[in-house]
């Protein structure tokens, strides 16, 4: 028994957190008032009628049912499936732009002071401009562009826009790694007499991933966001941005049907984090933040 | 890329380091003069500021002088830097901590093209050497101070340099420790027969270990005194055992070495709270 426990702790511990969510939600639904808690005219509680919260069960039986009332509509969840890769797949390549181009940043930050000046407060500028904004403009420039014979589609603007936002931690934490082996380590490799370039394969790039492996799951975080809404931005069909969107008019006579996409972008979000988990994994040796100085 | 013994390890000539401009400016260190004779060992020795770190980085080429002439075994500091004629030790012991001890000790060999069954071979040597043979799979992290600090020095040994360059090795470790560690350097040097300067505030551990130890005072950066400790009654630093602490001859170079200390005219300022044990 304490064995399984140690082996599968946060396995247990994690099913308990999910459990302990959902109990709460249909405890209150079949405890609370039904208009909700209100203080004064403020509603600090939703209302607990099953047209404003539907129960659990509720919510997942919806993913067997058929998608819509026509003959022959597939069931809700495979639907829900297809957008969700969909998006998932337009997440990952706005993810891998995002990390070449934050990489890349991070690297010439890194060599260059001056260049850092210059760009850093350029970089964080870049975050607070809002998505909606930005979401136009990409569109526009985009349909501009004609690489080879490839004509720009929207599925690129939204990948471009997954990307904006997945290369910012990207950059400020490949460049905090880059920048965090201490004076003793780089005098010593000044010492073994190697130039810049050895310099970074021995010992920045090693030293980075530390910073580096939050900062990729952050990335893979904001692509998947920045995916889903950039579909609503743009206006493209067949992934969960739009779902959300259509399924949300079906809520007054459906009220279980808007909670399926979300739950697909919640899955997704899963999947993106867990396959970095994967990597770090993999790079577990350089994960090391021991007493050697 | 052997030598014939002509040159010395280490010769300055006139060196001045000045940091910063106007009235920022400090003198780290001032007309310094100093050889170091193929197979000594040489101790720098003085309060914090007095610029013995600094010496010891421009013998490096980690830095570069303001005027004055910096050779090592005849020639400049960075042909030498790039020749890896030197190894290095810090107070802190720079190991990578994703690298084992053995991946540690080879990296100056990978680094530098040496055959990968050549490596493993002198990795060996050195973890003998260092008597770490059984921890050569272990990361850093899993060794105390003073391991960690062994691993460094085979490090700086493996391309077999004939000058060794340490800055405070032993400073972060316990007196104990320290003692031993002392010991072995003693043994080790026996062995390789480099010449090593060593950078250290500690009067004991300098006349312990050094053929010659050069006391140094701050503002602005100089030499104010160099006791040779053989002429005292030691045996050469190469021939000492763990007994020479007791020594009568040991007593009197401390003595001296204090004596060029304290009776510089930066007396005040010790007497203000520098650390000049």
């Amino acid at each position: 028994m304490a064995q399984i426990w140690t082996r599968f702790r946060a396995v247990i511990l994690g099913a308990v957190g999910v459990a302990a969510v959902v109990a709460s939600w249909d405890l209150y639904k079949a405890l609370g008032p039904e208009q909700g808690v209100l203080i004064g005219d403020t509603r600090i509680l939703p209302r607990t009628t099953d047209l404003a919260m539907p129960h659990s069960w509720e919510m997942l039986q919806r993913f067997t049912e058929p998608v819509t009332s026509l003959a022959g509509a597939p069931d809700a969840f495979s639907t829900v499936y297809d957008a969700s890769m969909f998006s998932l797949g337009l997440a990952a390549r706005g993810w891998l732009i995002g990390v070449v181009v934050g990489l890349l940043l991070a690297l010439v930050m890194s060599r260059f002071r001056i260049i850092e000046s210059a760009l850093l407060p350029w970089v964080v500028l870049s975050q607070t401009v809002p998505l909606i904004a930005i979401a136009p403009l990409v569109r526009r420039w985009g349909s501009a562009v004609e690489i080879g014979g490839h004509v720009w589609t929207s599925e690129d603007s939204v990948a471009v826009i997954a990307a904006y936002l997945a290369f910012f931690p990207v950059a400020v934490g490949a460049l905090r790694g880059l920048k965090s082996p201490e004076a003793t380590h780089l005098d010593l490799m000044r010492a073994f007499g190697i130039g810049w370039w050895r310099t970074l394969l021995t010992l920045r790039i090693p030293a980075s991933v530390p910073y580096l492996l939050p900062a990729l799951r952050l990335g893979a975080a904001s692509a998947v966001i920045g995916a889903v809404v950039a579909e609503v931005s743009i206006g493209l069909k067949g992934g969960l941005g739009r779902m959300v969107i259509d399924y949300a008019v079906a809520a007054s006579g459906d009220p279980a049907k808007p909670w399926a996409p979300i739950f697909g972008a919640v899955a997704i979000g899963l999947v993106a984090a867990g396959a970095i988990g994967l990597l770090g994994l993999a790079l577990r040796p350089f994960r090391l933040t021991g007493v050697a100085q | 890329m052997n030598h014939l013994g002509t040159d010395p390890a280490i010769e300055a000539r006139g060196v001045h380091r000045i940091f910063g401009k106007g009235r920022k400016q400090v003198d780290a260190l001032t007309d310094v003069d100093l050889t170091v004779a193929d197979g000594e060992f040489v101790s720098l020795i003085g309060p914090s500021g007095c610029g013995k770190s600094t010496l010891l980085r421009l013998v490096a080429d980690l830095d570069a002088a303001t005027s004055g002439t910096i050779t090592v075994f005849g020639k400049t500091a960075r042909q030498a830097r790039l020749d890896q004629e030197y190894g290095i030790a810090f107070q802190q012991s720079g190991l990578l901590p994703w690298r084992t001890v053995a991946g540690n000790v080879e990296l100056p060999l990978k680094l530098h093209g040496v055959p990968a069954e050549v490596r493993r071979q002198r990795v060996a040597e050195l973890l003998e050497l260092i008597g770490l043979t059984d921890f050569a799979k272990s990361h850093p992290d899993q060794l105390s101070g003073g391991m960690q600090q062994r691993v460094a020095i085979a490090r700086a040994l493996a391309e077999s340099p004939r000058l060794l360059l340490m800055d405070e090795p032993f400073g972060a470790l316990d007196e104990i420790t320290r003692e031993r560690m002392q010991n072995e350097l003693v043994r080790i040097c026996a062995e390789t027969g480099a010449a090593v300067l060593f950078v250290t505030h500690s009067i004991p551990e300098a006349v312990f270990l050094s053929d010659r130890v050069v006391v140094m005072s701050p503002r602005p950066g100089r030499i104010t005194g160099v006791v040779d400790v053989r002429a005292d009654g030691m045996v050469p630093a190469h021939d000492r055992s763990a007994g020479a602490r007791d020594e009568e001859g040991f007593f009197r170079a401390v003595g001296e070495v204090r004596a060029l200390l304290h009776g510089t005219p930066e007396q005040a300022v010790a007497a203000r709270g520098v650390d000049t044990r």
